[in-house]
């Protein structure tokens, strides 16, 4: 329910600021208004495609891989190589933020170590999988390639620097 | 300029061959995630409850985060972004970044639009990697439930982990960016003398 409303409170702030300055931009410049009127469309069209599939995609993610499935897997990771596994889930899966949380907690309550648990939250916000073909498309293939590149080997960085300080 | 005008409307087609490809595609995955549902209709309701969240949640967000982003080309100067975000922004430009990324909005493939358009305007590269990935994994209210679930301990020291990573990161991928754009400008000047 909370997070129901927080999601809604997002949502209507952005509306506002969008709707606030839109008004401005109409006051203002007609024509300015215009021409981003047709930016926003032209933008709306081109990034819809892409959305939509990572949509359906997530769907069939979620629906088909249960949780427990994947608490299973990774309470069962162990060392560094373990690390490296569940930095490769938290990659290619993509769940909430919100759910990988509790989900983190209940695996580190199972006897999970700290190291994988960190590596899958981290891995799991950092690099998105799923949403890389936006990411390419949008980014160029230069700069979406070294940013989850980098974003993997930091995270195993950060991972092994939280399992050696906890 | 008579040279220009046929490459701008090659691009053009192109654009538009790329954006009805687009299109095609995701008829063409609709199409296969019926079929597939309709084999498995016991997976179905879980399925389509998924979807039907993240498109509801995202399609009140999206329409608006869209006029924002067409607001933004035609009404922010360049030359406000290059100040703010651009080379010489220094730690100012790390840390507007970093804030305009952590503001609560919304998922992380909303955010690359938003990017290039201030990558256009002449934000710098380290930049818009910080604000990239401080959108993905650093959002504000987020952090709070870590903070519930995983301790405050825990939270504090893998977001301040996270932090500096992400600098690091940036300022490594900006450097590897410029070289090798670098050398391209190198191959193409041997390649006119030729």
């Amino acid at each position: 329910m909370s997070e129901f409303i927080k999601s809604y409170l997002t949502a209507a702030i952005i509306n506002l600021i969008a709707l606030s300055w839109l008004i401005f931009s109409i006051v203002k410049n007609r024509q300015k208004t215009k021409e981003s009127l047709k930016i926003a469309l032209k933008t709306f069209i081109k990034t819809l495609p892409m959305i939509i599939i990572i949509i359906i995609f997530i769907g069939f993610l979620l629906g088909f891989l249960p949780q427990d499935i994947i608490s299973k897997v990774i309470g069962e990771q162990t060392g560094v190589l373990g690390v490296l596994v569940t930095a490769v889930l938290g990659s290619v899966l993509f769940i909430p933020a919100l759910i990988s949380f509790p989900l983190a907690a209940s695996l580190l309550k199972g006897g999970a170590s700290i190291m994988s648990v960190t590596a899958f939250i981290t891995t799991l916000t950092m690099i998105g999988f799923v949403t890389l073909p936006v990411e390419l498309r949008e980014m160029g293939k230069k700069m979406t390639i070294l940013r989850n590149l980098f974003g993997f080997i930091f995270a195993i960085i950060i991972s092994l620097i939280m399992g050696v300080i906890l | 300029m008579n040279r220009a005008e046929p490459v701008k409307q090659n691009e053009k087609i192109k654009q538009k061959k790329a954006l009805l490809r687009d299109y095609i595609i995701m008829g063409a995955i609709i199409v296969v995630a019926a079929i597939v549902l309709f084999i498995f209709p016991d997976r179905s309701a879980s399925v389509l409850t998924v979807s039907k969240n993240y498109f509801l949640e995202l399609i009140i967000i999206l329409p608006a985060l869209m006029i924002i982003i067409g607001l933004f080309s035609v009404w922010v100067p360049k030359e406000f972004v290059v100040k703010h975000m651009g080379k010489s922004s220094g730690i100012k430009g790390t840390a507007i970044s970093f804030v305009l990324g952590m503001l609560p909005t919304g998922p992380l493939y909303i955010a690359f639009p938003l990017a290039v358009a201030l990558l256009k305007k002449g934000a710098k590269i380290s930049n818009i990697i910080i604000f990239i990935s401080a959108w993905a994994c650093i959002k504000l209210p987020q952090e709070l439930v870590e903070i519930q679930f995983l301790g405050i301990k825990f939270t504090l020291l893998r977001l301040g982990l996270t932090i500096i990573f992400v600098v690091l990161m940036g300022f490594i991928i900006e450097k590897l960016i410029e070289l090798t754009e670098r050398k391209n400008i190198k191959v193409d000047k041997t390649f006119n003398r030729e």
